[in-house]
């Protein structure tokens, strides 16, 4: 109901008295109303522009954000007003829209902006004032259309393939987007160069040659050179008949494929060899046969698919149908009419060539179109002055429908421009998205470095000071704090976010680099880490499937002779949490980052084997890292099985999770 | 609050812009009636300022020129009763309304009847209403407008009901109710004879009762 009724409602109900005396019942009980009655001006803050206006105002429309409860969850109690962070110029017409019960669209502003502000207030864009109804139509129909036309743009050519596709589904895919594969490049040019071929020799048979000996008259190159001819027309239809069947074989539906117009300028284009081959050499029907081959012209359609210009004329003419259906009839009407008229006004004249009304017919087109080929010209005075008035109007008529069909032209051809631009654009807007991206990965490793360093240097303080280790005269730990401070409380939540989850999930987040250092290290230290004492668990462990927990301790043992910092500060971090975190299940450490939770199928292991770890040497000797107690001077062959059992126990410790 | 008053403390006139044929729809929209002030409408219905504010507010949104004709009343009537055809109750209701016969209703005229209807004391409701079924304000009820009346209030209920209508329900509603009000039987009902039958009705005394706090 629109808000108006609301107002005359009281009134309706009032009216009911009149019903009372008829009433063989009693009436029912009115509904109670519990909220206050009294109306009173509610302050809207948009923004800082202070709104005022009456409660019953906004209770028009209860469905609505202004008109609900829903309202009060932005009321704010100390300045006793509803704050809305929004537009303030948008909500004059909302607001407006209470008031009036019409809502309008005003023009200079965006269409999207618009929309999206009608749906944070909870209005239906549907009851747009008459007024603006067209208006706002009209735009966002455009707007839809852009979005439309980019995310076909984004979806069409640059998608990725899915990793599961068919070979036909690649096939399929090869032919609508040559530039996705060089093979798929190269067939579209050589199909292109071919199509080029065929209608050159086409053309070139009709050339007159010079005459072989003995002969007088000119030949058509075609009749003399007839094999070769015939072996370019052979080899270009066998390619074609090549690609169109492939397409056939690839196309995701069949039916519609055959039905498209693309599909049938390739039949019609190869038909004609076809049936000249299988036709015999009969004199009437290679008659027939002749005109047939003048549908080998049709090749020459076959670049559409090469070029998007012609495709967009093919689209403009079709889109424009209906101008030219106009164009045509018009035409067709004047036409009559005209011939008609010269017909009989030259019919007196001796010797005139306007023998009929349909011969008439072609004066009329030849003089509309201002040809004047002058075959037939008007002899009388009347049919002079007609003749002339048929020139002027055919300027008219057909200038008429032609700028329709040129900014129709523009129009599609702009959108294409437009669609290009998007696609180039993307694909920067990407880059700068995945540079982001890593900006974001790299800020949190960061964090993660800062963060062990931290927990080392507060370690240490703990080990050195033996008090709480809040204040360590460690000028390491003051640089660390100094750089955990530098950050915004932002990145710190984000940072802790991050963390959790990596906690959660047991892995940690890497860089791409280590990732793909973890994948190459397959063939190094693998060996070393079989000779141990402790090689029943690696052989438990041995027997998982996963490659990455191998990788990973090749990884650790190539960490120590690479001996990077981060490396370092990684296998350190992965000690430290186990000196730390004793009794607590712990975290997991970098190295066996990549191990699939289902690659580490082993059975439980004993949780007392962290003790025993955990008194294993300390990192490489380039680690400035003197805190951890009990930690003999390492020797790099022990290190290497002492590093591959800490990882060995560390999966054992995440399977058991 | 005293800005509000000053406003509204305007002398009723009646502004008419006479243009010629060509721009007789624009006369219409050219009328504005403007009301008697405030404190006049206060002391003439039983309304206080503040309800008299409210049903202004809303009645001056809804007919910005200030008087309401019979196709609008017909419109707003109707939107409440979609089921059925409310314009001819909603014409009779019209002329109730419009009680000094000018063809529109103005707003003295809407605040009134509301203050009968809803703060009136029940012998002005029943007089009220007594002059709703007097259509042609003879001083009687005869027959004929009480089957009028009645047929008008059976349309709005529309085709669908429950159980199904019978075309001679109005008949028998108004031979019921004529049973009931014409005590002389004389087969017209007048005001005393109304007021007097509908005092004795329970029922109707307990539903006067229920319109109070419309507004």
């Amino acid at each position: 109901m629109a808000a108006g009724v609301a107002t005359w409602l009281p009134f309706a109900r009032a009216a009911a008295v009149g019903w009372l005396p008829l009433a063989k019942k009693t009436m029912p009980k009115p509904p109670v109303d519990n909220s206050s009655r009294s109306d009173e001006i509610l302050y809207v803050n948009v923004s800082g522009v202070r709104f005022q206006t009456w409660k019953n105002t906004l209770d028009r429309y209860p469905d609505t954000l202004l008109g609900s409860s829903e309202k009060e969850f932005f009321y704010n109690e100390d300045t006793q007003e509803y704050f809305f962070d929004r537009d303030p110029e948008m909500f004059r017409h909302i607001l407006n829209f209470y008031r009036t019960g019409k809502l309008h669209y005003p023009r200079h502003e965006c269409i999207q902006a618009f929309d999206e502000e009608l749906a944070f207030y909870g209005i239906v864009p549907e009851i747009i004032g008459d007024c603006c109804m067209e208006e706002y139509r009209d735009r966002k129909k455009e707007n839809q259309e852009r979005l439309a036309e980019d995310t076909e743009a984004n979806e069409a050519t640059d998608a990725p393939l899915p990793p599961h596709s068919t070979s036909r589904e690649r096939l399929w895919r090869a032919f609508e987007n040559p530039h996705t594969s060089t093979m798929a490049l190269v067939f579209y040019y050589v199909t292109g160069f071919f199509i080029a071929v065929s209608v050159i020799a086409n053309v070139v048979e009709t050339v007159p040659c010079r005459p072989p000996k003995g002969r007088v008259k000119d030949l058509p190159c075609g009749e003399k050179y007839q094999l070769a001819f015939f072996c370019m027309d052979t080899a270009c239809v066998l390619i074609f008949t090549f690609e169109y069947l492939m397409r056939l074989f690839a196309a995701p539906s069949r039916c519609k494929f055959m039905r498209s117009v693309m599909s049938v300028i390739d039949v019609v284009a190869i038909m004609p060899y076809y049936i000249g081959l299988v036709m015999p050499e009969n004199e009437d029907v290679s008659g027939a046969f002749v005109t047939l081959r003048v549908f080998r012209v049709f090749r020459i359609f076959k670049f559409s698919r090469h070029s998007q210009g012609l495709r967009i004329l093919g689209y403009t003419l079709k889109s424009c149908a209906s101008e030219l259906g106009f164009l045509l009839f018009s035409l067709t009407m004047a036409i009559i009419i005209f011939a008609t008229v010269m017909f009989y006004a030259e019919k007196g004249t001796k010797g005139s060539t306007f023998t009929s009304i349909p011969a008439s017919f072609w004066y009329t087109i030849v003089t509309m179109t201002t040809l004047g080929y002058g075959d037939m010209v008007p002899n009388t005075i009347a049919g002079k002055i007609f003749g002339s008035i048929c020139s002027l109007s055919g300027v008219l008529v057909i200038a008429l429908p032609v700028p329709v069909i040129v900014s129709n032209f523009s129009r599609i051809y702009h959108q294409n421009q437009r669609a290009d631009k998007m696609r180039a654009q993307q694909k920067v807007r990407l880059a700068r998205i995945r540079m982001a991206k890593k900006g974001t990965t790299n800020a949190f490793l960061q964090y993660k470095e800062d963060r062990a360093l931290g927990v080392r240097a507060t370690h240490r303080g703990q080990v050195l000071t033996s008090e709480t280790p809040n204040k360590t005269k460690d000028p390491d730990s003051d640089n660390t704090a100094l750089c955990v401070k530098n950050r915004s409380a932002f990145e710190h939540q984000h940072h802790h976010l991050l963390h959790c989850l990596e906690k959660t999930t047991n892995h940690e987040f890497t860089d791409e680099m280590t990732y793909s250092e973890l994948c190459m290290t397959e063939s190094v230290g693998f060996r070393t880490s079989r000779s141990t004492s402790l090689s029943s668990q690696q052989g438990v462990q041995n027997n998982s499937t996963g490659c990455c927990p191998r990788r990973a301790r090749r990884r650790a043992a190539m960490r120590l002779a690479n001996s990077t910092v981060s490396v370092s500060r990684g296998s350190v971090q992965e000690l430290d949490t186990l000196h730390i975190k004793t009794t607590s299940i712990a975290s997991q450490n970098r190295s066996s980052l990549n191990a699939q939770a289902s690659d580490l199928k082993l059975n439980c292991g004993e949780p007392d084997f962290t003790a025993a770890i955990i008194s294993i040497p300390t990192p490489p000797a380039n680690s400035p890292d003197e805190s951890l107690p009990s930690s003999p001077a390492p020797i790099p062959g022990i290190l290497r099985n002492t590093r591959a059992r800490a990882f060995t126990h560390e999966t054992v410790k995440i399977s058991s999770l | 609050m005293g800005l509000v008053m000053g406003t509204f403390s305007l002398q009723s006139k009646q502004v008419n812009y006479h243009k010629d044929k060509a721009d007789d729809d624009l006369e219409m929209t050219m009328v504005c009636h403007r009301p008697e002030g405030l404190d006049q409408l206060e002391a003439q219905t039983n309304f206080s300022k503040r309800e008299l504010q409210v049903l202004y507010r809303g009645f001056k949104n809804e007919c910005p020129s200030g008087v309401v004709n019979e196709d609008t009343f017909k419109q707003i009537y109707s939107q409440f009763f979609p089921h059925g055809d409310a314009s001819t109750y909603a014409h009779y209701l019209f002329n109730a309304f419009d009680s000094a016969h000018t063809g529109s209703i103005k707003f003295e005229d809407f605040v009134t009847a509301l203050s009968i209807l809803l703060r009136g004391s029940v012998q002005e409701k029943l007089q009220w209403t007594f002059n709703l079924y007097d259509i042609n304000r003879d001083g009687y009820i005869n027959k004929e407008e009480m089957t009028d009346i009645v047929r008008a209030i059976y349309d709005m209920m529309g085709k669908y009901t429950y159980p199904v209508l019978k075309t001679d329900a109005p008949k028998q509603h108004v031979d019921a109710f004529f049973q009931k009000m014409d005590k002389n039987r004389d087969g017209v009902v007048t005001l005393d004879e109304f007021i007097l039958s509908c005092q004795e009705d329970e029922n109707i005394m307990r539903s006067l009762q229920l319109f109070e706090n419309v507004i």
